[in-house]
């Protein structure tokens, strides 16, 4: 289920003094499977974009096509999507609301009007894809820690079985560990259960190790493309954006620098440690 | 002298049922002793539920101990008198900027803290200009915060603090929420306060790449302190920090892999710069 972004433009405020442009004239082309990064500062336009492409807002020109469809045409059924594409908020976890873990697990299922064995099915399917023990199915959702509560509200996207799941920051706050834990979970749902990732992310280290593609977004346009290495070879370019390279491409450029001949290309610690055995062997 | 002293810190959360009898006791923070020395920069790391948060708010008295006892710069936080004074020793800043603001206009909330410790009109806008300086958000006095980015944002958080002219701030995950021009500002900017102004500063994080130039790192686990030292005596401990749910930082997760594959570069690298400086020595 390819999603198409196809001239896409949203603007804020009525008023003419106001209006700022959101997301300007972005065009892009998303294939099954995929893992995307989206990157770009705080205000880029890169939330608003997410709501266009998930069908929260509407666009002032342009559309977005899932599946060769035309999501904003008058005669689609918008309610239909919801089961096609998940989306995981900011931190997820303030939403949850149900007494028991299970219970809130099963709202979006039950939304869906399926019959109460394929709700009960797709709730512990989910439940034991981000690694929930049936032992706290049954617990008070507020009584986990802060990345159970997180893991909770990622199976209630889950459960409604999306083909295309878009995740805003999903690991600010956690702990080392948790980030690990919330950012294999997404890669197994990647490679596993084949679903498209769109991963909206302030780390750079984390898309350069997990994404595949990487969209760079810059004052509510695209900007960059690419795959991560390429797109962590514009340095100079990137800064200007208000984002970084990751820590061992930063660690490779001062080595550079520094007159240790090394190819600057490396973005993660195995590829830096490769490079550098090859110089100095 | 001790800006920060903790002796046989205890404090419990109680759980309460629906009629508000007690179901049960938490304890967050175990039998915690520590001492702060004043112009340190110092960094607590540990896992979330670990006890970091509840232990940054006895630093000013937000919480106040179940047992044991807390002083900030000499003042026992459990003094009720002493509160206030306690409270502009030590100044708190929190991860969302946006819970934090509350003026319309950029001045006006620098202004909030040291206007309510009644400082006379004439030497508050001393203090607000003297603070927007420092965190370098002058040109802005006159903006509204809401038009400002994450980290112009915790700049402001960070001046509004910085006017009540506290000798220590306390930051419990202050870039959290930021993209990574945002967290380099502040970073930078809490550098600056600690070695141009000497204020102490304890900064609670889950990036470890952000405590590599604290005077001295504690690792909470379970409401314990689990391990206390420099940078380098805590980075060289990957099994032991793993353990506790965290990591080491990228660069010297990179030298460490080095020096497994025969590399001769000294043990817990921490920059890019040392990285650098070992290796030039190799080629």
């Amino acid at each position: 289920m390819p999603i198409t972004a196809d001239h896409l433009t949203y603007v804020y405020g009525g008023n003419k003094k106001l209006k700022t442009t959101a997301v300007d004239d972005i065009s892009v082309s998303i294939d099954d499977g995929q893992f995307i990064g989206l990157i770009g500062h705080t205000g880029s336009g890169k939330t608003t974009f997410l709501q266009l492409l998930a069908g929260l807002i509407k666009p002032e020109s342009g559309t977005v096509l899932i599946d060769g469809e035309d999501i904003f045409a008058k005669n689609f059924d918008l309610h239909s999507i919801r089961g096609k594409v998940g989306i995981v908020f900011q931190y997820p976890e303030h939403q949850l609301f149900e007494e028991t873990v299970f219970k809130d697990v099963c709202y979006g299922p039950k939304n869906l009007g399926l019959s109460r064995e394929e709700i009960e099915s797709r709730a512990n399917e989910a439940l034991r894809l981000v690694g929930i023990d049936e032992a706290i199915f049954s617990q008070s959702p507020f009584e986990l820690s802060g990345g159970q509560k997180r893991r909770v509200a990622i199976a209630g996207v889950i459960s409604m079985k999306p083909k295309i799941l878009i995740l805003d920051e999903p690991t600010a706050g956690l702990d080392p560990a948790g980030r690990k834990e919330i950012l294999g979970l997404v890669s197994d749902l990647c490679r596993e259960q084949k679903m498209t990732i769109i991963l909206v992310s302030h780390s750079m280290d984390d898309v350069a190790e997990y994404a595949d593609r990487i969209l760079v977004i810059n004052d509510g346009k695209l900007a960059i493309d690419a795959t991560p290495r390429e797109v962590f070879n514009h340095k100079e370019e990137l800064e200007s954006f208000g984002l970084s390279l990751p820590q061992v491409t930063k660690a490779m450029v001062r080595l550079k620098e520094s007159g240790i001949p090394v190819n600057t290309d490396a973005i993660t610690v195995d590829e830096a440690l490769n490079e550098i055995l090859r110089v100095i062997k | 002298m001790d800006i920060i002293k903790a002796e046989n810190l205890i404090y419990e959360y109680k759980r309460r049922d629906e009629e508000g009898n007690i179901e049960g006791i938490d304890r967050a923070i175990d039998n915690v002793s520590l001492e702060v020395k004043e112009g340190d920069f110092i960094s607590i790391l540990g896992a979330n539920g670990s006890g970091k948060s509840t232990f940054a708010k006895h630093l000013n008295a937000i919480l106040v101990p179940t047992e044991g006892t807390v002083w900030v710069d000499g003042m026992d936080s459990k003094d009720e008198e002493k509160l206030l004074s306690i409270r502009q020793t030590a100044g708190m800043v929190f991860q969302n900027p946006d819970n934090q603001i509350i003026g319309q206009v950029v001045e006006e909330d620098v202004a909030f803290g040291p206007e309510n410790m009644g400082i006379p009109t004439e030497q508050l806008r001393e203090r607000v200009d003297e603070a927007l300086k420092t965190l370098g958000m002058m040109e802005y006095s006159k903006k509204s915060p809401n038009r400002l980015s994450g980290g112009q944002k915790q700049r402001v958080s960070i001046a509004g603090v910085l006017a009540m002219h506290p000798k220590c701030i306390v930051l419990d995950e202050p870039t959290a929420m930021l993209d990574p021009a945002g967290r380099k500002e502040v970073i930078r900017a809490l550098r600056a306060l600690n070695e141009v102004e000497g204020i102490t500063i304890i900064l609670i994080t889950h990036y470890m790449e952000e405590t590599i130039y604290s005077d001295k790192i504690f690792v909470m686990n379970k409401g314990k302190i689990a391990m206390e030292g420099t940078p380098r005596e805590i980075f060289k401990h990957v099994e032991e920090l793993e353990e506790y749910k965290l990591e080491i930082p990228k660069i010297t997760l990179l030298a460490h892999e080095l020096k497994k594959k025969g590399i001769d570069i000294p043990e817990c690298v921490l920059s890019d710069k040392e990285l650098a400086e070992a290796l030039k020595k190799l080629v």
